[in-house]
């Protein structure tokens, strides 16, 4: 009896189904994301749809017309050599910078885990190429490549190992141009590396590590059959961000080679910028970008669907 | 399989010893257990006879050979983590071949000897699993199949119980023992448990501070404690000490009993104030205090319950107690054994 008085007194005076309204998951939560999804909106997918737009059309700085042109666009850069040896370098100098880069970072971080004085400050200096404005180190790398007062020549020579007369000419030479690009952008990546093959060695526990060496197993074999696949699944993820990043990226060679010489270290960015921008032509310009998309997509989803298989 | 055997092993982390001077010898195919609270450096010494660790002085021998400056893979020693350390990323087979193939055994051998572990262990069937897909008992028993897998000259088990639920850890604790008494091979088990040392132990080194400070069979660790520090930390409820004659007395609460249950033997007696009861179905704990000693210190007595009614022992009441001679324990000044022979 008292519970059925007890409900009815509550039933009197009903409480607005607004006055909670925060207390809800989806609501609240909605709140909070809506910030986050306006500015990706905004500053991403406006672009995004605008450059989809200009890359059907033969719109030009010269002539605005928004007249559509269908697929033609695309037809003619994919027919046009240049862009082809553009795509080609493009994805030499993505998968070599990245590799280059692991490849320091997994010994960088090794170096890093063995406990000797100074390391705190090592620490936090590997972090400077990672963090220094990419104008300012390409500036320093330029002068390190530089035909003339170049740093490593200069060393060579002192060293006795090349005459002043064969010194490479390091950004003059389309292969040694393009190996300055990959070794400045593996340079810039391998903080980054280091930060995620620290963070992965440190989580596989201790005791596996042990079992694998009272298992038998030395240097090597612990660090390729059981810490390298074990932390594969978090260096496949800072992977995909390096893939991304330098796919995408144009600075390094807007700054250095302008991608020359004879367009040896041109990549889809700076192309896309030199075309698009610089030359007026938005519609081939939006269209050698996008170029981009298909191909980024392709290998980050490989590239997800290989972490989710490795999950351990 | 082979006998180990350790001489003055010091490890110092910092200056601050944490194994002080173990000199210790397992015969082959004997199961020891080295027992004590956590911190007392025994882990410590397990990892130096594996060789994760280096001892700062000392010499280690397997077979009779030195092995101080051998790595861990020349030992041929197997050990079993606590977590079990399984390669997460390994199917149960690669996990047990694992130790084989590091030694480039043959794969047909390896083939074989894979059979054979997990045969013995009954995890056959879990051969194309991962060790996320097991339990917990499942992947105890594929540690100890990995473990023992290359036959190795002595097996180390590093609390390897501690993450099973007590009920599965009785019936792990059988089979462990099982295990090693069928493949002979010499065992040093490390464990805080007393349950576990005394029931698995063919001998226990009680060990404290980085130092035994008794090794013996489980009943002469029992009933004999060289000291008070084994006496209190072997039993469940410890042994009573009481302070004495500028010496200490100690008595097992199994053999404090109501004066009038002894009758057989000399005793001696005490005035014991009952303060609580606990009725354990098995057993009954009585906690209290003596007459004519510090009240501060707690007395339990261990009682069979059939002997005693509920309103036999009622808080606060004074009743005769006593202990038989041959019962008590008499403990110097330092807590050494006194007139021990």
């Amino acid at each position: 009896m008292a519970v059925i008085a007890e409900s009815a007194r509550l039933a009197v005076k009903p409480v607005s189904r607004f006055r909670f309204i925060l207390d809800r998951r989806d609501v609240l939560g909605s709140i909070f994301i809506a910030p986050a999804i306006l500015y990706v909106l905004l500053l991403v997918g406006v672009p995004f749809l605008l450059a989809v737009y200009y890359s059907v059309s033969a719109y030009t700085l010269y002539d605005p017309t928004w007249r559509f042109v269908g697929l033609a666009n695309f037809e003619q850069i994919i027919q046009n050599p240049v862009f082809l040896e553009t795509l080609g370098n493009t994805f030499l100098f993505t998968f070599g910078s990245n590799l280059l880069g692991l490849i320091m970072g997994k010994f960088g971080a090794l170096l890093l885990l063995r406990p000797f004085p100074g390391r705190k400050i090592v620490r936090a200096l590997i972090i400077l190429p990672w963090a220094v404005p990419i104008a300012l180190a390409t500036i320093a790398w330029e002068w390190m490549f530089d035909s003339l007062y170049s740093v490593i020549n200069w060393t060579l020579i002192a060293l006795g190992i090349v005459t002043r007369d064969d010194a490479p000419n390091w950004l003059g030479s389309p292969h040694l141009a393009m190996l300055c690009i990959i070794i400045i952008n593996a340079w810039r990546f391998f903080p980054f590396a280091i930060v995620i093959f620290l963070a992965g060695i440190t989580a596989v526990p201790q005791d596996v590590i042990d079992a694998a060496t009272v298992d038998g197993a030395g240097f090597w074999r612990r660090n390729y059959q059981i810490i390298l696949p074990m932390i594969l699944p978090i260096v496949a993820i800072g992977l995909i961000f390096g893939i991304v990043f330098t796919f995408t990226d144009l600075s390094i060679v807007f700054l250095l080679t302008n991608g020359g010489p004879s367009g040896a270290t041109s990549v889809l960015g700076f192309e896309g910028f030199q075309v698009g921008i610089a030359s007026g032509d938005v519609a081939h310009g939006a269209a050698i970008s996008l170029f981009m998309l298909p191909v980024l997509l392709i290998v980050v989803i490989g590239m997800l669907r290989f972490i989710r298989r490795r999950e351990i | 399989m082979a006998a180990v055997s350790t001489r003055d092993i010091i490890k110092k982390f910092d200056e601050i010893p944490a194994v002080n001077g173990i000199s210790l010898t397992v015969p082959d195919g004997e199961f020891m257990v080295l027992l004590g609270p956590s911190g007392c450096g025994k882990t410590t010494f397990l990892r130096i006879i594996c060789g994760l660790e280096k001892q700062t002085s000392g010499d280690l021998m397997i077979g009779g050979a030195v092995v101080n400056d051998l790595p861990p893979r020349a030992r041929g020693v197997a050990m079993m983590f606590q977590s079990y350390g399984l390669y997460p990323h390994y199917t149960v087979r690669k996990n047990i071949s694992f130790p084989l193939r590091t030694q480039r055994v043959p794969g047909a051998e390896i083939e074989r000897k894979v059979a054979w572990a997990s045969q013995m262990f009954g995890i056959g069937h879990l051969l194309d699993r991962r060790p996320r897909q097991l339990s917990g008992g499942e992947r105890q028993r594929v540690a100890l199949a990995r473990a023992l897998v290359r036959e190795p000259t002595a097996l180390l088990l590093d609390e390897p119980l501690s993450n099973l639920d007590a009920k599965l850890r009785s019936s792990a604790r059988q089979e462990i023992k099982q295990f090693q008494q069928r493949v002979g091979v010499t065992t040093i088990y490390v464990t805080h448990d007393q349950v576990e040392a005394m029931g698995m132990g063919d001998r226990i080194a009680v060990i404290d501070h980085g130092q035994v400070r008794q090794m013996g069979t489980p009943s002469e660790i029992y009933d004999d404690p060289a000291d008070r520090f084994v006496a209190t930390f072997v039993g469940t409820p410890p042994m009573n000490i009481v302070a004495q004659n500028g010496g200490y007395l100690g008595f097992r609460p199994e053999n404090f009993l109501p004066k009038a249950m002894i009758k057989d033997a000399a005793c001696t007696e005490f005035k014991f104030r009952v303060d609580r009861s606990e009725y354990l179905g098995s057993e009954r704990i009585v906690y209290g205090v003596l007459e004519g000693f510090d009240p501060k210190q707690a007395i339990t007595a261990k009682l069979p319950p059939a002997h005693v009614a509920d309103e036999w022992i009622r808080p606060g009441e004074w009743h005769s107690f006593a202990v038989r001679d041959s019962a008590l324990r008499h403990f110097d000044q330092d807590g050494k054994r006194a007139g021990r022979h």
